[in-house]
């Protein structure tokens, strides 16, 4: 191989430059600080759904909602006993997840999604 | 009576079945048994919503616009003063635009020039529903042409093929523009976003808790109706039974649902 040497050393840099973030990370121990903690403002001592079902499925139960006030016309949902208007803002938003930022976004962030929820439907910040 | 080991498993084992499968069910299909019936009682049902606007009663108040402010405010709709991106839900046009297939040189000045309020005529045949590409558009059980903002890819087909012209497609983003005036958002309805097309829902959102449409709650004249036209007691079906009432381009075949009396 010509050049070996001048090759050899450029791609050790490289591959040293490309998993940067990687070893960095590893090293600084940066990547095990970190973790999304999302803060519930308001504890009303229960959600519209339990916890894990909430984590890993709020997105198909909005979607839910969204279809049923939408397509079907209907509004109100029951839950545990209780009447709930189908609404992120009104209902999820406005009774407990007050803070976007802090409950929202916090995960979103982490998880590097950007739902398009906010373009239209409005945060408590706003509706203030 | 006893219990042998094998029967107490079954049944050990049937109840944390049914518990497992409650706790991850319950609240995923927890809607099926909702609705309080009061609640959905309540709420405003028909088999074809229809509207009557009286023109003569309406032009008696000299460009009143309290129906148009009411509607607009309710819904959140931007006032952009430059025509090319205005958003209209309900607004005045003049006689021979509206009825431009009844317009003659010999009129009375006072029906040519005096304005008569348009809005989208949730059509029982409506072509803005046939043209959607992703069925964003979409015509309900009541006769309710609706929107599903979430679906709009803003192709403006609908823009199109309505000819009434009761369609806006948003240019630009309208929370900025409620922002820049420091105009307050009716917090209990969405604003929309920039490249989806917008219209009257017939107050949909207001039906299902139990009140009319923002525009008829908000005249004062009393020249708005709107009632089921499928309940022959109804007040709309009376007042069409007994007046003469016109539609806007009923040759068109899209069968309107807004009725005016002259």
């Amino acid at each position: 191989m010509y050049n070996s040497g001048k090759i050899i050393i450029g791609l050790l840099v490289f591959v040293l430059a490309a998993t940067f973030p990687i070893w960095y990370n590893a090293a600084t121990g940066q990547s095990d600080e970190y973790k999304p903690d999302p803060k519930i403002v308001v504890d009303t001592g229960y959600c519209v759904a339990e916890t894990n079902y909430m984590r890993k499925a709020h997105m198909d139960l909005l979607n839910d909602w969204r279809d049923r006030v939408v397509r079907d016309g209907e509004r109100f949902v029951n839950v545990q006993g209780e009447v709930m208007e189908m609404s992120l803002t009104n209902t999820c938003m406005m009774k407990c997840h007050w803070n976007k930022e802090d409950f929202c976004d916090e995960c979103h962030n982490y998880a590097e999604v950007s739902p398009y929820c906010w373009d239209c439907h409005l945060e408590p910040k706003e509706v203030e | 009576m006893g219990i042998d080991r094998r029967g107490f498993i079954r049944i050990a084992g049937l109840t944390a079945f049914g518990a497992m499968s409650n706790s991850v069910f319950d609240h995923a299909v927890a809607s099926e048994e909702i609705t309080e019936e009061g609640l959905v009682a309540a709420s405003l049902k028909a088999h074809r919503w229809a509207m009557v606007i009286d023109i003569k009663k309406c032009q008696e108040q000299h460009g009143c616009t309290k129906c148009i402010d009411a509607c607009h405010t309710v819904h959140n709709v931007p006032d952009y003063e430059n025509p090319k991106d205005e958003i209209k839900w309900i607004w005045h046009e003049t006689y021979e635009h509206t009825f431009h297939e009844q317009e003659h040189e010999h009129l009375p000045e006072h029906l040519r020039h005096l304005p008569v309020l348009v809005l989208c005529n949730h059509c029982d045949n409506p072509p803005c529903v046939r043209v959607c590409p992703t069925k964003a558009t979409f015509q309900r059980n009541d006769g309710i042409v609706a929107m599903d903002m979430h679906r709009c890819i803003g192709c403006r087909y609908c823009v199109a093929a309505c000819p009434y012209g009761s369609r806006s497609f948003n240019w630009r983003e309208p929370k900025r523009w409620f922002e820049e005036n420091d105009v307050d958002i009716n917090k209990s309805f969405p604003t929309r976003t920039r490249g989806v097309v917008e219209k009257c829902n017939f107050c949909a959102e207001r039906l299902v808790k139990g009140q009319i449409p923002a525009c008829v709650e908000a005249c004062e004249a009393n020249a708005m109706f709107f009632g089921d036209l499928d309940d022959p007691d109804s007040e709309v079906r009376e007042i069409l039974s007994s007046r003469f009432s016109i539609r806007r381009k009923p040759n068109l075949g899209t069968l309107p649902q807004i009725y005016y009396l002259l």
